[in-house]
Parts: C-alpha cells; structure tokens; sequence
C-alpha cells in the first residue's frame, strides 16, 4: 500500500486542494521577499526625490512614487517585513496564551475553569478593535526605547525594530487574540483528559504540567496549528489597519497600511498608494486564509471517510 | 422561559462588571495624568490652574475609590463629562435628547449594523443554501473562491476602492457624511434617497465581509444537515426535493447561524470604527476614535461599556432566537 | 440569483464605460456687470475641526476660534499693516509712564439681545479670565494687570505693574462678555458656550453637532451690516472630500492642501469659477536643540546640521514650494522681522568640516560620525498627525545621513509628548511650530527665566543679552525701539541657532469667485469678512433670516 501514513495522506489531500497549494507558494513567496527585502528592491525605500513626487506607475517606479518621491515598490518590499513579523510574534504570543490557559483550563477544571471561562467571555464581549485601538493609543510606543528596560534588550531589539511601536502592537495583538485558541485547547484537553494514556501517566505519578504538555497536547496540535495559520491572517489585516488609521506603524517606517493612509490622502490624484498596497494585504490575507482552511480539510479525520 | 431569561440576565452581570473593569483601566495606561489634555503647550497657562484641574476630576483619590465612584454614577448612566473642551455630558455626545433620531450617533452606528445584518441574511443565506445543494458545482465553487475573498478584503481597501470609482470617477454616490449640504431643502423623497446614497457603499464594505463569514457556515451547516438521517428518511418518504431543502433542512441549518450571527455584533462594532473615520460618518466608532486620539477618558470608557452592553445584548437576541427556533429546547423549559 | 447578479454587472459595465471621468458641475462662468455691493447670499466654509466651545477664553482650538471670532468683537484690533486700530473702543490714551491705558468705548454698539455694551462688559470679562475658577489658556497677560475699572459707562481703564507692549492688544475679543447674560453662573457649564449673544457681525442661528454651523448676520453690527447673510460652518472630516464638495459647488470656501493648490487648481473650471489666495502664515516650523544635551552644546554642531539640510528641499517637498524659509522667529514682511541676519545655504561639505572641528569625525569607518567612542546618533521628536512635521524630519533624516549623523523619528501623542518628554527636558531635538502672535513679543519662549518645568523655554537657552533685548521691547511702547530690540534679537538668535528655523507656510484658501471685496493681506483675508459680498446676480442661496 502506498504510503497511508499519517503524513502523506495528509500531503497528497493537501497538494489535490490546487487552492490551498497556491495559497502555499504565495505564502513561501512572500517569506522569500520579506528575508530577502533589501536585495530585491529596486530603489532604496528611504530615498527621497524632490523631482518625483507622486508620480503614477512608470519603468523606472512600478508602482509609483509617494509623497516624499520615494519608489513604492521598494518600500512595499520593505513593508512586508513589517505585516509578516507583526503577523508571526502576535500570533505566537496568542498561541501560547491560549494553550497555557486553555489547558490549565481544561485539565483543572473546577473554579479554576470557571474563572478563565468568564475571562474569556469578557473579552470577547469588548469589541476587540475598540480594545486594541485604545491600549495602542494610549500605551507610551516608545517604551521600548526607554530606560526602563535594560540597555543589552535595547540594543538587541533597535535591530529588529524598524520601528518602535511595532513591539507594542505585537504585544496587544497577541494578548487580545488567544481566546480562540484557548477554548479549542480546552476541548481538546477535555475530550482527552480521560482517555487511559493519561489515567495510565498519572498512574505512573507523572507531573501534571507534564502529562498536559507532553501528553494530550500532542495529540491536539493539529486544530492549534490550523488557528495560527488562520491567525496570521487576522493579524496582518488587524496591523494594516491599525496603520491605516495612523496609530500602527508610523511613518517613515512603511507598512502597507500607512501607505494606504497616503492613499486616502491622495485619493484624487494617486491611485496607486491605494490599489498597490491593498492588493498586496489582500494576496497575504487570502493566501494564509486559503493554506488555512487546506489545512484544516487535510486534518479533518471526519472528511477522511470520504478519501479512503 | 422567563426563568431562562432571568437566569441569562444574571449571568451577565459578572461579564458586565468584568467589561467595565477593563474600560476603567485601561485609561490608566497611559503615562501622565488624564487631565493632561486640558493644558497645552501655549505661553499662557500656569501650573496652579493645572492643579486645580485635578482635583475637579478626582485624581488624587486611590485608584480603587475611583472606579467605585464611576461604577455608582454608570448605574444611573451617567458616564460623566466629556473632556473634550465642549465639555458635555458624555451619553449626551452619543445620544443626544435634542436632536433628531436619525442624527444621534449611537443610532447611526446601530442603524448601519442593523442594516448590514439584515443584507448579511437575505443574502448568505440563499448563497449558503445553493452552494450546499449545488455542491462542487462551478457555481459552488465561483461562490467560495469570492467568499474567500470578501473574507480576507481589507474593508479599508475596499472603501478607498469603491470611493475611487463611484465618488470619484463616476461621481454618482457622495463619498462622505450622512446627508449633503442641501438636505433641508430637498422634499421628502429626495431626504430619503439623500440618506440611501450616503449609506450605500458604508452599508455594503460593512456587509461583505459578513456575508463571506456567513454564507461559508450556511453551506457548512446545510451540508452537515443534509448528511442527516432524517433527511434521507424525507426523501425517501418521496417529498419534493425542494421541500426538502427549505422546509426541513434549513429550520436546522439556521439554527447554529443564529449563534454566528449574535457572536458577530462585536466585530461589526469594532469594523464601525474604520468604516465611519473613511467615511465621515458621525457615529459612534468616529467618536470612539477621536476620543482615543483626544484622550477623552470619560468618553472612552463610555463607548467600551456600551459596547460591551450591546454585544451581551446581541448575545442574549440570539439565545432567545434560539430558543424559540429550536423546538428541543423549547421542550426542556 | 445567479442571472440576478450576472444581469447587474452587464449593467455597470455598460453605463460605467458610457459615463466616463467625473462630472463636473458646470457652473455658470463668472464675469460681474454690475459689481456693486449687495446685501444677501451664503458664505458656505468647509471645516475639518469642529468647535467645542464657543466661549473664546476657554477654547484652544482654532476652530472654536474661528466661529467666536465672528459672534464677539474685541477692544482693539490688528490693521493690515498690523498696526493697531480700535474695534470696540473708538480711541484709548496711554499715560507717559506707559502704565495706564484708558480706553474710550464706542457709543450705542448692543448685543444681539437689544442690551447695550458697557465697560461693565470689560469688567466682567476680566474677572472671568483671570478667575482661578475659570479653565483658561490665556490668563497670562492679565496677571500683569494690577487694577481694572470701569470709569464710567463707556471708558475702561487699566492699570498694570510695568509697562507691557503686548497689553494693548490683549483685550480682543477674548475679554468681551455680556455680564447681563453671564453674571453670577458657572460659565463653563451653560448653555452659553454652545449657544452664545454676542455682538460680533454675525449670531449663531443653529448648530447641528457633527455637521454643520450656521450663523446669521447681524443686522445691527456696528459696523454696519454684513453684506453676506449667512455663515455656514460646515464640518468635513477629510480634505479629499471638501475639495469634491467643493467642485460641487457645495462649499464655497476652504483651505487647499499644497497638492490641491498646485496641481489640482489649474483647469479653466477652476480659473473662472474660483480665486486662490496665497500668504505667509503667522506661524513657523522649527527644529529645536535641547542645548543641556552635550551633542548640542557645540554652536558649531548646530550651524553644521543648519549646513546639511537643504531648505529649499523641504519646503519644495512638504510645502509643495508654498512656504518661505524661516531664518528667525518672525514672520517676513512684518515690522519686526529682520530680513538681514546670517543664513545657512545648503552645502554638506561645510557641516562635515565644522563638525570635524568640533571634534566628530567617522574614526571607525562603520559610517557614522563619532567621538570620544560616541557615536553621532539622536533622535527627534515630534507631534503625531502632523503630517507635515513628520514628512520634513524624514527629510532631515535623509541629509543628516548623508553626512554620517543617524536620526530617529518618534512621533508621540500630543499630551504624552508634553508631558514625559517636554516637560521633563528628555528630549534630544523636536521638530515642533510656533504661532506667532501678532504682537512681537517672545519673552515666554526665549528669556533665560522661563526655564521652569512646564515653561516654554524648553530647550534652556540662555543669552544675557537677549534676555536685556526681550526686557526692553516689551517694556515700551515706541515701536522703533521695540524694532531696534527684536532685529538684534534675530541677529544672535541666527547665529547661535538654538534653533533651526526651517519654513513659514503659505495659507492657501480659496473662496468661489462670486465673492468680491476679498483684499489680501498680511493678516490673511477674512480680516473684512462683513465686507465680503456676492453681487445681486450672482448670488447663489436666497436666505430668509
């Protein structure tokens, strides 16, 4: 029989879903261009052209100039570092979160249980955008920069950082997103908390940080893994907008957002700050949706009926 | 029934409080004092007027009397006063007796969202519904290939987008406000379309991403439904297909789509934000935004509450819709 | 459903490709006959900001501003040439000592409510102000008052400490207050400030919160009754959209953004129906030295920055060329301003040899500059939504890197900014503007004494000089000498450049080419706003008051 491991059913279901396959070759594309930024631009995103302000799409700008005569392109380049590490760290910190909380929440059970569930129904009764548009707005961006923090962490994060805020954003968004998670880990854990591998662990007197961790939740990753994915998405769309709306990425660190904001500024006269990076949000967005959802057919043990 | 009401009440209550906790606090985010908009940087203000300042807003109370003595006034909804220098009671910036109903900001943002619920269901739900019979078809599959889109569309983008070409090529939809500068001269019907036109394309962005969300989960949950034994057992009684599929399967299928629907209020909320600062529209997510912007502090920790209040309302609508959709549940009562 | 969706987007694509680029209202081509003056018409005005409060003391916004300065009328006021004339006062006497003014009031001037103006008026608004009660901004300058009284029904006098220039023309409009009105309520708490009396050429008729002001004339305006009937402040969140509305021909006022001004403007539609104007604002954009920061202490290090930022760039870029460079605090073409004073022509090749003779020169070839092991390396800070300040740090960002000096942006919220870093003196540098008030006098943001937290002296110059200079032309009333004081002033402040003077803007409203009797001038042009008028066939709103 032709490998019917887990593995390859998995790929050969994932590679036959020609959608989710695009959506993967966007997604390493994009890696690519994000690592490799400033090899592949054209122009030094920074430099400015008094000459060539605003200009439309021609050979030597092909995606037009901004405001400040710099070349679009390279600067959309460079913010795609920017949408896809804001879309990492964010949705890393909300996984982890959510699995932390999720499981202590599912294996204790009790008023333990009882407490992280109504924290999460809380924060899911706040409109999230209004809570992370208010903690942004008011949090100090340049807190990072500050001396309260040790000055090895400073140095090490002004490489990273091209711009202080994004810290800041990283953070917020990550701690208002791991609700999903957490209630998908809970499932998880209590479906699983009885099964005889973890009466036999506990049996055999293991820890439970151990048996959570090592045990039950190695088996459920496979949902978990799906919402970051799919997370990543929410992410880049929740950054971009927060930049749109001028309290993201600030200038002149570009992010596809706030070359949009330029984009409504201009509205009248240079369409390409509003098409171009739009486009490109809505690629990355429907590219991470599309090996998302993939993921999550290929995963689904309920559809494998359907194959074999 | 009511018992059922009551006891959903209840259970609010601690979300509630939960929610105005965090609007309380969250203002003490920020570094400084929350008076510190009041005085600005012009040769002409002295320090003693400052001081004065903070003591008229209590901020030299603890922290934890402080939200006591909020929490007590919000009962009455009395959220204080704005400090923004118009200085007026905040509910009255949200909605205000004198005005015209249509011109209160919390029922231009209720307004627009219920509109766009109501366009998410007539519309997701045919779509949802003939994906699901068509399965696969061409048309099932243009269907999700758009529905992917809509869900991944940055409504910001879509907003510049649309305004580019109906407001500014075509010039045929006005790209900003609610009513234009001649309103109170135009006749009954001319106010009516004036209304219409601004909201069109705020209602559609608004919409689409809903409907992409919504339409997905109908055809999931028609899909899931129409696997049901009793559905074979329907057609195998020889019913006609078609009520097959809208008299029985649909009553079902709808059935988890009334929870989508109540869990999504709190996004559209949010999404009001965006769409009103690209649109002009005086709502409330504008002036949640400009609050933020202004630090306002009494006024944002009005519109977090409030809109944590609708979202529980919007939770509680949906139960009682499922309740009383569901026969099953109705029996346990 | 499906022949539904496909039927509606045949149906766009036909009438989208048969309708083409925008409509443009076309509006009848104006050329006056008859271009006498007459009564009647709307002056429609497009706003981004909204007034909060109408009171003039307790606002700081300029929108506020805008709407008070139509509906309350001042002592005194600024001519074209800036030199002062009465407004409400019809002539004042100031004693020899320079300490008294004594103001004569014009006689039977009312209130829009039928009750006559009084120097009981004064009074009241002068115990308001300076009121601890009262949350104003603008207190300052009569602090300096040591009596006022009201002499008899229209003569106010005034008595200060020391003579003070700026004094006469700080009883504007902001002190003017109808005491029948007023006397005795909690004036930040009424109805008043959202609904005011006053005695300006127009009243409030109505205000619709979020959309639009609508003001009346007022027939009986002392001056004479405004030619235009109607003011309507109509509020629009964006310029993008005011400039649509405005081609609609649904406002008939704004002010253009440089882009709109320059490129959008030039169309013959825009040449017969509307008139652009273009003026130095009072106002001008700096980069300001924190001179306790040990980088900056070295004038030399602040010419060679002055060297390596092409001004002529920044305004071309930012200001789209609408702007003049600013070589000092003062705005030119105005009695102060000295227009011969050192000037710092782009040229990088001398910012590098100045900075190497103070000491910083790229030893460690990783391209910076540095010294003493410290590398060349600040941060400036700015206001965020500023649009314009942010565009020109980038710029000076770009040229300081250019010759080895890396900068950081760090746009802060206003309050934050202030207070955390203003305030407390932790800054490096800050690219911040000043409104230049009418009168000359500077003494708050250049003397030696207002260093103190929350002062404005803020990056802590200190000049004995200057300060004896500042002293002197606020303490007379002569304006040779006061103009003696202030070009010296400019002269040290240009060649100590605590800081870097980079542009003065150029306003650039334009109005609908109906409106005749605009005359442009230092102060702007609404200066004669109740001069304005449409001529009778040209009028476009039939107002009924």
């Amino acid at each position: 029989m032709k490998g019917h491991s887990l593995r390859n059913v998995f790929w050969r279901r994932f590679r036959k879903n020609r959608l989710a396959a695009a959506g993967g070759v966007v997604v390493a594309l994009m890696f690519f261009v994000a690592v490799f930024a400033p090899f592949i631009s054209p122009h030094n995103p920074d430099d400015i052209d008094r000459k060539h302000v605003l200009e439309s799409p021609s050979l030597k700008h092909p995606l037009g100039t901004d405001d400040l005569g710099r070349d679009v392109l390279s600067r959309m380049i460079l913010g795609s570092r920017i949408s896809l590490s804001v879309g990492f760290v964010s949705v890393g910190i909300a996984t982890l979160i959510g699995i932390f909380l999720g499981a202590i929440s599912g294996y204790y059970g009790g008023w333990v249980d009882s407490i992280i569930m109504r924290f999460i129904d809380i924060m899911l009764t706040i409109p999230t955008f209004f809570l992370i548009l208010a903690v942004i707005a008011f949090i100090d961006p340049n807190i990072w920069s500050s001396s309260a923090i040790p000055g090895w962490i400073r140095e090490s994060l002004r490489v990273i950082l091209i711009d202080p805020n994004i810290m800041n954003i990283m953070i917020v968004i990550g701690l208002t997103s791991w609700m999903g998670v957490a209630r998908l880990v809970r499932a998880e854990v209590l479906s699983l908390k009885e099964r005889e591998f973890v009466l036999a662990a506990r049996a055999l007197g293991t820890g439970d940080m151990n048996i959570i961790f090592r045990h039950i939740m190695i088996n459920s990753m496979a949902p978990v893994f799906v919402a970051a994915v799919l997370g990543i998405a929410g992410a880049v769309l929740v950054e971009s907008a927060l930049s749109f709306l001028g309290i993201g990425v600030q200038p002149p660190a570009p992010s596809w957002g706030n070359i949009l904001t330029l984009g409504k500024d201009n509205i009248e006269i240079a369409w390409w700050l509003s098409v171009f990076p739009g486009l490109a949000i809505l690629i990355t967005v429907l590219s991470y949706n599309l090996v998302g959802e993939g993921l999550r057919d290929a995963l689904d043990p309920r559809l494998w009926d359907m194959e074999i | 029934m009511i018992s059922y009401l009551f006891k959903r009440l209840l259970e609010m209550i601690p979300t509630l409080l939960g929610v105005t906790l965090i609007s309380f606090f969250i203002i003490h985010l920020a570094p400084g004092k929350p008076t510190d908009i009041l005085t600005e940087l012009n040769p002409k203000i002295t320090p003693e007027a400052r001081e004065r300042l903070e003591k008229l807003y209590n901020l030299d109370k603890p922290i934890m009397v402080q939200y006591g003595l909020w929490l007590k006034r919000i009962v009455k909804l009395d959220f204080g006063e704005s400090f923004s220098t118009d200085r007026r009671p905040v509910m009255q910036k949200i909605w205000d007796n004198k005005q015209s109903l249509l011109d209160r900001r919390l029922f231009i943002t209720l307004i627009i969202n219920l509109i766009t619920f109501a366009i998410i269901l007539i519309i997701a739900i045919p779509i949802g519904v003939s994906s699901a019979t068509h399965q696969n078809s061409i048309y099932d599959k243009v269907m999700t290939t758009t529905v992917f889109i809509g869900f991944a569309m940055p409504s910001f983008w879509l907003a510049l987008l649309l305004m580019m070409f109906f407001g500014v090529y075509l010039g045929w939809l006005p790209i900003s406000g609610l009513k234009s500068l001649n309103y109170d001269a135009l006749p009954l019907l001319g106010k009516i379309w004036d209304r219409a036109s601004h909201l069109i394309i705020p209602v559609f962005i608004s919409a689409f991403g809903g409907l992409a969300a919504d339409s997905r989960f109908m055809r999931g949950s028609m899909l899931e439904v129409i696997r049901q034994d009793y559905v074979t057992v329907a057609r195998a009684k020889g019913l006609p297909e078609k009520k097959v599929i809208y008299k029985h399967a649909l009553r079902n299928a709808l059935l988890p789509l009334i929870t989508l629907i109540g869990l999504s209020v709190p996004g559209l909320i949010g999404g009001s934000v965006i769409l009103e600062s690209v649109f002009g529209i005086p709502g409330m997510g504008q002036l949640f935004f400009m609050s933020v912007m202004t630090r306002d502090y009494p006024m944002v920790m009005c519109i977090l509450t409030i809109g944590g209040m609708l979202t529980l309302l919007g939770n509680l609508l949906a139960d009682i819709g499922y309740m009383l959709a569901d026969p099953r549940i109705r029996a346990k009562q | 459903m499906k022949k539904i969706i496909i039927f509606l987007l045949l149906a766009i694509v036909i009438i989208t490709g048969c309708k083409g680029k925008q409509a443009q209202t076309e509006q009848a081509v104006v050329k006056g006959n008859s271009d006498e003056p007459a009564y009647g018409d709307a002056l429609i005005v497009g706003s981004i900001g909204e007034p909060s409060n109408l009171i003039y003391m307790l606002a700081s916004d300029s929108a506020s501003h805008d709407i008070a300065g139509l509906i309350f009328n001042g002592l005194v006021k600024y001519h074209t040439d800036l030199s002062v004339i009465g407004d409400l006062a019809e002539s004042w006497d100031i004693s020899k000592d320079g300490l008294v003014i004594t103001f004569h009031l014009r006689k039977g001037v009312k209130w829009a409510d039928g009750v006559e103006f009084t120097a009981d008026d004064v009074k009241f608004g002068y115990d308001t102000i300076v009121n601890e009660k009262t949350p104003t901004a603008y207190k300052e300058d009569f602090l300096q008052v040591k009596k006022a009284e009201v002499v008899d029904k229209h003569t106010f006098r005034v008595t200060y400490e020391k003579p003070f220039a700026p004094a006469l023309t700080s009883w504007s409009g902001i002190v003017v207050l109808p005491k029948h009105l007023l006397e005795g309520k909690d004036i930040t708490k009424i109805e008043f400030t959202r609904n005011p009396v006053g005695l300006g050429p127009y009243k409030l008729k109505r205000w619709t919160p979020g959309q639009e002001l609508t003001l009346d004339s007022y027939r009986e305006y002392f001056e004479g009754r405004p030619y235009i009937d109607r003011y309507v402040y109509r509020l629009i969140p964006d310029l993008a959209t005011m400039f649509l509305e405005l081609k609609a021909g649904s406002i008939d006022m704004m002010g253009l953004t440089p882009i709109q001004y320059t490129k959008q403007t030039n169309t013959d539609f825009f040449k017969n129906n509307f008139q652009k104007f273009r003026y130095p604002v009072f106002a001008y954009t700096y980069m300001g030295f924190n001179l306790k920061h040990p980088f900056f202490q070295d004038t030399r290090v602040r010419q060679a920055i002055a060297y390596a930022i092409d001004k002529s760039e920044l305004i071309d870029v930012v200001l789209f060329g609408l702007g003049s460079p600013a070589t000092g605090p003062y705005v030119p073409n105005t009695w102060p301003y000295n227009p011969n004073v050192k000037k710092y022509e782009y040229n990088p090749e001398k910012a590098k040899e100045l900075l190497k003779e103070a000491g910083w020169e790229d030893t460690d070839g990783d391209g910076l500059l540095d010294k003493d092991g410290i590398p060349f390396r600040f941060t400036i800070f700015t206001n965020m939504g500023n649009t314009l300040r942010k565009n020109a740090a980038t710029i000076i960002q770009w040229r300081l890197a250019k010759i080895g000096i890396k900068v950081e942006i760090r746009a802060l919220e206003w309050s934050t900014f202030i207070n955390e870093f203003i305030d407390k003196r932790r800054f490096e540098a800050v690219i911040l503007g000043w409104s230049i008030g009418l009168d000359p006098d500077q003494y708050d943001i250049w003397h030696s004494s207002k260093t103190k937290e929350k002062e404005f002296n803020f990056i802590s110059y200190s000049n004995p000089e200057v300060d004896d200079l500042l002293e002197k032309g606020r303490r007379t009333f002569k304006i040779e000498e006061r103009k003696k004081a202030y070009f010296r002033i400019q002269e040290i402040l240009a060649e100590e450049l605590p800081y870097l003077f980079l542009y003065v803007p150029d306003a650039t409203p334009v109005v609908h080419a109906r409106f005749k009797g605009i005359k442009p001038a230092p102060i702007g042009i609404t200066y004669n706003l109740p001069k304005w008028y449409a001529p009778k066939q040209l009028q476009k709103h039939k107002v009924e008051q």
